[in-house]
């Protein structure tokens, strides 16, 4: 299928706003996820840069202590709920999902569009928290401290969090039906790429996880509007009894964080290194598996919350579980690499710096995840830095080499190599250097959550706040770079990376209904051995292989 | 496309089941809300046992009583719709729907009754409402009545949405092509047997278990 035989791309089908806003092509609502997920990364960022610089001085100098509260609060929940559940699915799944499976869209493309303004009607919510006076509870929405101490704007916030979660809960449905029911014929699950299993996996976590969120936080918004005391002892309640429930939920949205990210990186290290998947069924199964274990380990974020002694055994041994098949990932990660032909584009750097830092994040998890050292280590720097590297250093890391890597598929355009590259660079020192430090200061024994400390943690502290500097830059050079690429870069074939894959068959941008003739799919996902596939490969830097 | 709604689908008959197993797994995501909910009074239960059984004594066995056999009649009346909309026979299938959504409402009605009689014995420890309970351990039966009235508010949410749905569909009806109506007569059906079992087991749970 040629370009030349294509009648006009979805990008050209009206660019008035209601041809955007009333779209139902998932193409499009993945755009207008993307735009606003970027507004919220950048309010969540700058209110991290904000904290940062605060805690460039031991004394509170910049923010007092209330104001500090409510900026780590809504960084929390809005780079939880608003940006990291929603960031990959929503963008990058909403417009690959039907390409990679050769569908001419999702299954019930309404209730895509649906889910947008569901998430934008909850967003609201939050920004009315922000707007109006904040919130100081952290993201996790501690009882008692929410339902009867906590005096900003708990129950809105809750309310959009709860709002969001079912636009959650409707792209996961619209993803499970999608995948079952739209595959193109020979496309067994077993050929499925690893991107459409790891985002199969997140969805059956958002249906099961995201309702008993939506349960725990609207007995909060219960007892604090109504005085239902589920969580008040002075009413028979159980306060602990939140932290179960809110965290049943929220750890499984732990891996709806990362697995997607697991996916993009999945697709990237094979492209890059021109080599097929290492142990594709064990990487597929193991995305499963994380799924699974994900809802059986809540109990790790509870103990020193003096819950049963035994329980907290088990869940500490169920937890170091949770290791092994992401450990399988990162093996067969490795082994891919390996004998490859590497080359270093942006999102390929991208992919190797999710790497290190993913399992970097991980062996950090594994001290928390054993109940002695975590009796020292719970509520430090050291937990803050063990999930900024899973959550930022993977997820966000991910996030940017799959939009390099499918930005000429989005948008028709090359970028300039150079620009990603260096930006990726910036972000990984950047990162390094803002969240290492993090390591050291919570071993020593700082505590997360203070505006204030003792003068010996200023070292680190610096250190960390010269590297937020510098991981901004890293994520603002994009804005530019990519964004520019939309009016001069270079007009993108359709397969600039020479990558398997259903979605690189069809033109860039692709045209309304994706294809004009369903494919049928004769060979395994990552075919990079196979003949075939030597067409010319898209490179500025270097001429083409002869 | 062959008589399908949505570009999407191939055939009317992948629709057909792409929708139904949406509504199942809507269904079973719906399982968790209430799964954890019920969790909960598990765990008070296995706490505050003989508080619980002596609060839950409260409570109106006639009311609740007829008020599953209501909602277990609208079953039967939803599962005549399903079949009778299987077979094309149209104007019976819209009065078992009407049927359906009546007895629904008069679950609520019958449930509105029920929370102003506890409202008045002073049960309803919601809204700084006075809790006038004479029991032993009126801290924990307090305890069972903020459960009782979240569980049952909840449920009752999900059956005004069966209403609504139901509504809909009956609204959306005459327009509506053959294929069309039967897909969302078995969507909605589905749902709401979903909501009947969930009092199914709310009504031992809160009202038998003790006794």
């Amino acid at each position: 299928m040629t370009s030349a035989m294509m009648p006009s791309t979805y990008l050209a089908e009206g660019s008035s706003p209601g041809a955007w806003l009333l779209t139902t092509d998932h193409k499009r609502v993945a755009w207008l996820y993307l735009v606003s997920l970027t507004a919220f990364f950048f309010l969540g960022g700058a209110m991290a840069v904000l904290m940062r610089v605060e805690l460039a001085t031991p004394a509170g100098d910049l923010v007092a202590d209330d104001i500090y509260n409510r900026l780590f609060s809504l960084h929390g929940i809005i780079m939880v709920w608003f940006f990291l559940v929603p960031s990959i699915p929503a963008t990058l799944g909403n417009f690959l999902l039907p390409l990679m499976i050769g569908a001419r869209d999702l299954a019930f493309p309404r209730l895509n569009l649906a889910s947008w303004y569901v998430f934008i009607f909850g967003s609201l919510f939050a920004l009315f928290s922000v707007v109006a006076g904040g919130v100081d509870t952290g993201w996790t929405f501690y009882t008692p401290l929410s339902t009867l101490y906590a005096n900003g704007f708990v129950s809105t916030a809750a309310l959009g969090v709860f709002i969001v979660g079912f636009s959650t809960i409707m792209t996961g449905i619209n993803f499970i039906v999608t995948v079952h029911t739209l595959r193109a014929p020979g496309l067994t699950w077993f050929r499925l790429p690893i991107f459409v299993w790891t985002l199969y996996a997140t969805s059956l976590v958002m249906v099961l996880a995201t309702p008993v969120l939506a349960a725990s936080l609207i007995l909060i918004v219960l007892e604090r509007v109504f005085g239902i005391g589920i969580f008040n002892p002075d009413l028979g309640g159980d306060p602990l009894l939140f932290q179960h429930l809110f965290w049943f939920y929220s750890h499984p949205a732990v891996y709806i964080m990362i697995l997607p990210g697991m996916g993009v990186v999945s697709e990237v290290l094979p492209c890059f290194s021109r080599r097929p998947l290492f142990g594709y069924k064990a990487v597929a199964l193991s995305s499963m598996a994380i799924a699974v274990f994900g809802f059986l380990v809540w109990g790790h974020h509870m103990f020193v919350s003096g819950q049963s002694a035994y329980g907290s055994v088990i869940f500490s041994f169920l937890s170091f579980c949770v290791a092994i098949p992401s450990a399988i990932k990162v093996f067969n990660w490795s082994l891919t690499l390996r004998k490859g032909e590497i080359s270093f584009e942006t999102s390929m750097l991208y992919a190797l710096f999710f790497l290190g830092l993913f399992t970097f994040g991980g062996l950090a998890g594994l001290f928390l995840a054993a109940l002695a050292v975590d009796v020292h280590l719970h509520d430090t720097y050291f937990v803050i830095a063990h999930f900024h590297y899973i959550m930022v250093g993977g997820m966000v890391t991910a996030y940017m080499a799959g939009l390099h890597f499918w930005w000429p598929k989005l948008t028709g355009r090359m970028y300039s190599e150079t620009a990603g590259r260096i930006a990726a660079t910036v972000t990984f020192v950047g990162f390094n250097l803002t969240f290492f430090p993090q390591y050291m200061l919570g071993f020593d024994g700082m505590p997360r959550r203070y505006h204030t400390y003792p003068p010996e943690f200023q070292f680190w502290h610096v250190l960390s706040s010269a590297g937020a500097v510098v991981l901004a830059i890293g994520y603002l050079m994009p804005l530019f770079y990519l964004g520019s690429s939309l009016f001069r870069g270079a007009r993108a074939p359709d397969n600039p990376w020479n990558a398997t894959g259903l979605e690189w068959q069809t033109s860039s941008p692709p045209p309304p209904h994706n294809f004009e003739t369903i494919p049928v799919v004769t060979r395994p996902a990552y075919a990079y051995d196979m003949k075939g596939l030597e067409h010319e490969r898209f490179s500025p830097h270097r001429p083409a292989p002869p | 496309m062959s008589g399908t709604e949505s570009i999407v689908f191939d055939s009317p008959r992948r629709e057909w089941r792409a929708d139904t197993f949406a509504m199942w797994v809507f269904v079973g995501s719906e399982a968790m809300l209430f799964g954890a909910i019920f969790l909960v009074f598990l765990f008070a239960h296995i706490d505050f046992g003989p508080a619980f059984a002596s609060a839950s004594k409260h409570l109106s066995l006639p009311l609740g009583t007829f008020n599953t056999a209501v909602l277990i009649t609208s079953s039967f009346t939803m599962a005549l719709a399903h079949m009778f909309a299987l077979h094309k026979r149209w104007r019976p299938a819209v009065w078992s729907l009407l049927a359906t959504s009546s007895l629904g409402v008069c679950f609520l009605v019958v449930k509105g009754i029920e929370y102003g009689k506890e409202i008045d014995e002073g049960l309803a420890p919601l809204l700084g409402l006075p809790f006038r309970y004479a029991g032993p351990d009126p801290v924990h039966a307090e305890f069972f009545f903020s459960l009782y009235f979240t569980m049952t508010c909840l449920h009752a949410l999900h059956l005004v949405g069966g209403i609504l749905a139901i509504a809909g569909l009956l609204a959306f009806w005459p327009k509506a092509r053959p294929g069309n109506r039967q897909r969302r007569v078995v969507a909605v059906g589905l749902y709401w047997h979903f909501v009947d079992i969930v009092w199914v087991f709310m009504f031992p749970v809160l009202y038998l278990i003790n006794r």
